[in-house]
């Protein structure tokens, strides 16, 4: 059963791994041309060292995704600490003809008055925040991961008027740091790191004692070694009022991803069907959906319909 | 510079004002703040005959109310809030802008700090709290040198305080799933951190193998000490070499720092651990507030002595000094 007008819309996230401007610019291209979304959030999101890569073809990207009708977000640092990057932030606030999501504290200052995005690494945990973000501006929250479904629910029921979205696809960002433990991995400090998180498109998995996997380095940010894959909650998603669910790249195949949850949404899919076409389409992660369900961030819980299907 | 001090019992909260601490900070019993561990904290009585020991010895009472309000059940917060204000602590330290928001509105007169949690790091960010909620002081993450806080001080329009001893976070805090990643509880939600709940340790052979939910954090030879497993402080594989990855099993110490910190615009040093003993708490207040006004020669010689305090014996200065990064 299809919900075209009420079905909740697709964002790309912000490509969070350090990409070679390149493979940046023509992921980004690709996404304008193939991809089932609404919106794409754009910008160096986890290291102010990185910005160069993708500088060159920040003009070409936008007019590319905005020719295709999608709607371009500029995403901020998620760590703020050095005079340059609170200007660029500045800079970025008072130039922008693009809508701006906000990832740390000084850009939810700066934008006070304006209208913009909030994004996944704010900690929005309640309606109360998320109203007295409204009022200063936010019109759209993408909620941390961390939040289990009761507290979405609630959060969008007590909130009117913004956007909320949820992150529905990707490795999950659990920790910044000022200290970079990708570089100190490769022997290097953050200051003279020369770039080595470029190895890693995907990350740099980190491994327990026992030979587990566990989590995946990226630069200063550590990420999930399970990817967040809600698919069978779409639909309680969308019934509970969530305007969009946030598609975070990985290496692989995103427009294939995009389709499988356009797909879901309208119906066209099944949820369990989904799932083994995803696990295909990224088999380098095993799929987590804890959080959702006020598990542990790692943990997979089965729908209750598969296993009543199962018993059937 | 003021000495700001951690209690997590009645016992701890008297002994750190006795040893000469400014202000004490303490939290009430429940997930309303980020020590919420077994056995630790106040009751609403428990904090009123603390507050009034603290007064009468001319020492502050800091109520943490740092966790994030779990939608839907803010009363407890909003409660807890009311509560600190009725008992008259001198100060409220707070993370979530709904909670800041909520007191800034029904409390225009209480002091408002701002937590570690909150991660406030740059200008800006500070700047938007005090023009927001009118914060006081703000406490700074353990991300910024020596030389940030220097720059960062004289654009501020609030105070700012520091932890200079004690356990140190090193991811920037109150932005940190992996506890909740591994084990479903959180220090936002929760007001815990690798909590002991989840934590196994087994002997495999000559090894002890120290756990954290299904995942192994640590394995220590025959001989060596084992640690707690925070997550952040295990020793993992990263392409086949198995290292601290993150950080070694070390705790903060600044303390040889202090003229720098107060040159640079430090009002107030913070001492983690409302987790310890009382006899810790002791020992630690007596001997930095000590440290304060000695001698550059008798301070060193004073901090040499509490070494031997600290987890496992190793200290760093963490993210003060730059090569830390």
């Amino acid at each position: 059963m299809s919900h075209h007008g009420t079905s909740p819309s697709l964002t790309m996230g912000p490509v969070y791994y350090l990409w070679d401007g390149p493979k940046w610019r023509d992921f980004h291209f690709r996404i304008a041309d193939e991809a089932p979304v609404d919106r794409v959030v754009i910008g160096e999101t986890v290291c102010s060292k990185r910005q160069h890569f993708i500088e060159p073809h920040l003009a070409e990207v936008i007019e590319r995704l905005e020719a295709a009708g999608k709607t371009v977000v500029l995403s901020t640092l998620s760590l703020v600490t050095l005079e340059r990057e609170n200007r660029q932030i500045r800079e970025l606030v008072a130039d922008s003809e693009h809508m701006i999501e906000a990832n740390d504290l000084s850009a939810l200052g700066l934008l006070n008055g304006k209208p913009h995005d909030i994004g996944p690494l704010v900690n929005v945990y309640n309606a109360p925040t998320a109203r007295l973000l409204a009022s200063r501006g936010a019109t759209r929250i993408c909620l941390p991961p961390e939040l289990p479904f009761t507290s979405v629910e609630t959060i969008v029921a007590d909130a009117p008027g913004i956007a909320f979205e949820v992150f529905a696809f990707g490795r999950m960002p659990l920790a910044i740091s000022a200290r970079c433990a990708h570089a100190r991995s490769k022997g290097k400090i953050k200051d003279n790191c020369q770039f080595v998180c470029g190895d890693d498109p995907d990350g740099l998995p980190v491994k327990t004692l026992d030979r587990q996997s566990f989590l995946v380095l990226n630069g200063v940010q550590t990420v999930s070694h399970t990817c967040q894959a809600l698919l069978g909650e779409l639909v309680d998603l969308a019934a509970c009022g969530v305007s969009a669910l946030r598609l975070s790249p990985q290496d692989c195949d995103m427009v294939a991803i995009a389709g499988l949850y356009r797909a879901v949404l309208d119906g066209m899919l099944g949820a369990d069907e989904a799932i083994v076409q995803l696990r295909d389409i990224y088999p380098a992660a095993p799929l987590s959906n804890g959080f959702h369900h006020a598990r542990e961030g790692a943990a997979w819980v089965a729908r209750a319909r598969d296993i009543a299907h199962g018993g059937a | 510079m003021e000495l700001i001090c951690p209690a997590g019992t009645p016992a701890a909260f008297r002994e750190a004002v006795d040893a000469g601490a400014n202000a004490v900070y303490c939290g009430f019993r429940d997930e309303t703040n980020a020590r919420n561990f077994p056995g630790l904290n106040f009751s609403r009585d428990e904090l009123r005959e603390a507050i009034a020991y603290a007064r009468r010895h001319g020492t502050q009472t800091f109520v943490a109310l740092n966790t994030f309000m779990r939608a839907g059940d803010e009363e407890i917060w909003y409660r807890a809030a009311a509560d600190a204000v009725a008992l008259k602590a001198d100060a409220l330290i707070l993370a979530d802008f709904g909670l800041m928001a909520h007191v800034a509105e029904h409390y225009p007169q209480q002091r408002l700090h701002v937590s570690v949690q909150a991660s406030a790091s740059n200008v800006d960010a500070i700047n938007f709290l005090v023009d927001a909620f009118h914060a006081k002081r703000v406490v700074l993450p353990r991300t910024l040198t020596i030389a940030d806080i220097a720059r960062i001080a004289p654009q501020i329009r609030c105070e700012i305080e520091v932890f200079v001893f004690g356990g140190l976070c090193v991811m920037a805090e109150g932005r940190c799933s992996l506890s909740s990643y591994a084990t479903g509880k959180s220090p936002n939600m929760n007001g815990v951190c690798s909590p002991a709940s989840h934590v196994r340790y087994r002997q495999e052979g000559k090894e002890l193998v120290s756990e954290l939910g299904d995942y192994t954090i640590n394995r220590f030879p025959a001989g060596e000490a084992a640690g707690y497993p925070t997550l952040c402080k295990g020793r993992f594989d990263i392409a086949d070499s198995p290292a601290y990855a993150f950080e070694d099993p070390v705790s903060l110490d600044v303390m040889s720092e202090i003229d720098a910190l107060s040159a640079a615009g430090v009002s107030a040093l913070k001492i983690e651990g409302r987790q310890r003993g009382k006899a810790y708490v002791a020992e630690v207040v007596s001997t930095l507030k000590k440290a304060l006004s000695a001698s550059p020669a008798q301070r060193t010689a004073l901090l040499t002595r509490l070494r031997g305090l600290s987890e496992g014996q190793k200290t760093t200065s963490g993210a003060y000094e730059k090569r830390w990064r």
